[in-house]
């Protein structure tokens, strides 16, 4: 059984384009479907919570790119964690500071959230917020938890947090206002590795646990 | 020994630009690439590179280069500026000869924001992600220039030059960037205010983006928030202040303050062009 995703397509100066698909999950599908279709013409494809922005080629007119865009037929039910492609492992340490808040907000005892994050296949749906950072969906449910009230100024490179449907990892020290239960020495970002983001659009993610 | 071109003053901001990166901003790291995207084509169709060779984007002139281990080549173009070889005038949009030993010049610009120095071979700097462009959102690519670096040159193609001059474009005159509407019009007011208003380029201007002022567009409902959408070069983006942003070629991979209207991307080009306190409008067009 399919439920049908409600597309739509707005404009984006002559250029490119931008798709509402609804939600995060769908923009995973979404993507997932575009990339299967393998469109002519697109240059570029831009993943975020709810919309997909899709550049064109140049000289590549975007009024026909929009009737191939709004034929994509993405398949939410293709279930996120599906053991398609390769799972990346990222090894984590649960000593994050809000682990103990996690577990209140969330009902669970620590353990139960250890389990919950590392107990299913994540998808990373999109990226933006500094290079090699990707926001993770398709967890476990109970580990849907609001952003700390306030945010931290300085998050360490390395910090696994939690916030709304997501979870992520820090790519390098920044202000955030996720919510970190964990740590991992995996490096997110390495120039020198090719490609040097660790967490790419698409990737399929499973954590982890080590020891402390 | 190669051939390489010394800095021997950067005046306030050169930086090393190509046409950018191709396909990174899923891992968060945009396009990039010369502001003025046309100007760079230019100056490297001058000296016969191909088009999207490496150059050094000179904003507001001030750069001093001097030929080390050989003669070399060279064409300005973009934001017209005096240019003088040991003090001997040569000019913009013409291609000219720098001895080895001998020092050029670019006076402070006349019209116009960012001037682009292409020499026959391309600067072979190292890729980064397939660029050789600086990104200030990203923080990678070449480092901007300090004097004493010295910046190798490439080895030149079989083509030669085949125009002593170009035509420089206009930078005089009123300033018109076609926009298309939406995605987000309809997040402010009135997104007519947009095309009616003279707007003002505030100094508050960098290779990200070119924030504007002269009217406020005021949200419909300031307390909705928009989840982070897809950035693209020539988006209008309108932060809670109201005073609208241009994004340029280092702006955000994403963004989540509503983005009103998209400059048309030959557009943007000119709008990498605008100085600081230069006025502009905009005009709707139809998207294509």
């Amino acid at each position: 059984m399919t439920e049908q995703v409600r597309l739509d397509v707005l404009p984006y100066g002559d250029r490119a384009l931008l798709v509402e698909v609804g939600d995060t999950p769908n923009v995973v599908a979404y993507v997932d479907a575009l990339r299967a279709a393998e469109v002519p013409g697109v240059a570029d494809v831009i993943p975020a919570a709810e919309t997909v922005l899709v550049v064109a080629e140049p000289g590549s007119p975007v009024g026909a790119l929009r009737s191939a865009l709004l034929g994509i037929r993405p398949d939410p039910s293709a279930d996120a964690s599906s053991d398609e492609g390769d799972v990346v492992e990222i090894p984590v340490r649960y000593d994050g500071p809000d682990l103990a808040d996690v577990a209140e907000l969330t009902g669970l005892s620590e353990r139960d959230v250890v389990d919950a994050h590392t107990g299913s296949t994540w998808r990373v749906a999109f990226g933006g917020f500094a290079p090699g950072f990707g926001y993770l969906v398709g967890g476990d449910p109970r580990l849907h938890v609001a952003r700390r009230t306030s945010a931290r100024t300085a998050v360490p490179a390395g910090a696994v947090g939690l916030a709304g449907e997501y979870t992520g990892v820090y790519p390098r020290e920044s202000p955030g206002g996720w919510q970190l239960i964990g740590t991992t020495e995996a490096p997110m970002w390495d120039l020198d590795r090719d490609p040097p983001a660790l967490l790419r659009p698409g990737a399929r993610i499973r954590f982890t646990e080590v020891g402390s | 020994m190669t051939v390489r071109l010394r800095v021997r003053a950067p005046g306030p901001l050169s930086v090393i630009e190509d046409l950018g990166r191709h396909g990174t901003s899923g891992i968060g790291v945009g396009r990039s690439g010369a502001a003025d995207r046309a100007s760079l084509r230019q100056a490297n169709r001058a000296v016969a590179n191909p088009e999207g060779a490496a150059a050094v984007e000179v904003t507001l002139g001030g750069l001093e280069l001097e030929a080390v281990g050989g003669p070399a080549l060279l064409c300005v173009t973009g934001a017209p500026c005096p240019v003088t070889v040991d003090g001997r005038d040569v000019g913009a949009y013409c291609v000219f000869p720098v001895p080895e030993g001998s020092v050029v010049r670019l006076g402070p610009a006349t019209a116009g924001l960012r001037s682009y120095v292409a020499v026959r071979g391309g600067l072979d700097v190292p890729e980064v992600l397939g660029s050789r462009s600086h990104d200030v959102m990203a923080g990678l690519g070449p480092a901007p220039l300090r004097e004493g670096d010295e910046l190798p040159v490439g080895a030149a193609g079989t083509a030669y030059p085949v125009v002593d001059s170009l035509p420089p474009p206009s930078f005089d005159g009123p300033v018109v960037l076609r926009a298309v509407r939406g995605p987000r019009d309809g997040w402010v007011k009135d997104p007519d205010l947009l095309v009616t208003t003279e707007w003002t380029a505030s100094d508050k201007t960098n290779r990200v983006g070119m924030r504007l002022l002269g009217a406020e567009l005021e949200p419909v409902d300031a307390r909705r928030q928009l989840p982070s959408e897809g950035a693209y070069r020539g988006a209008v983006q309108v932060p809670p202040s109201g005073e609208p942003v241009v994004f340029l070629a280092d702006h955000p991979v994403t963004g989540g303050y509503p983005v009103v209207a998209v400059v048309v991307d030959e557009d943007v080009d000119r709008a990498a062009q605008v100085r600081p306190g230069q006025a502009l409008t905009f005009r709707w067009v139809e998207a294509p």
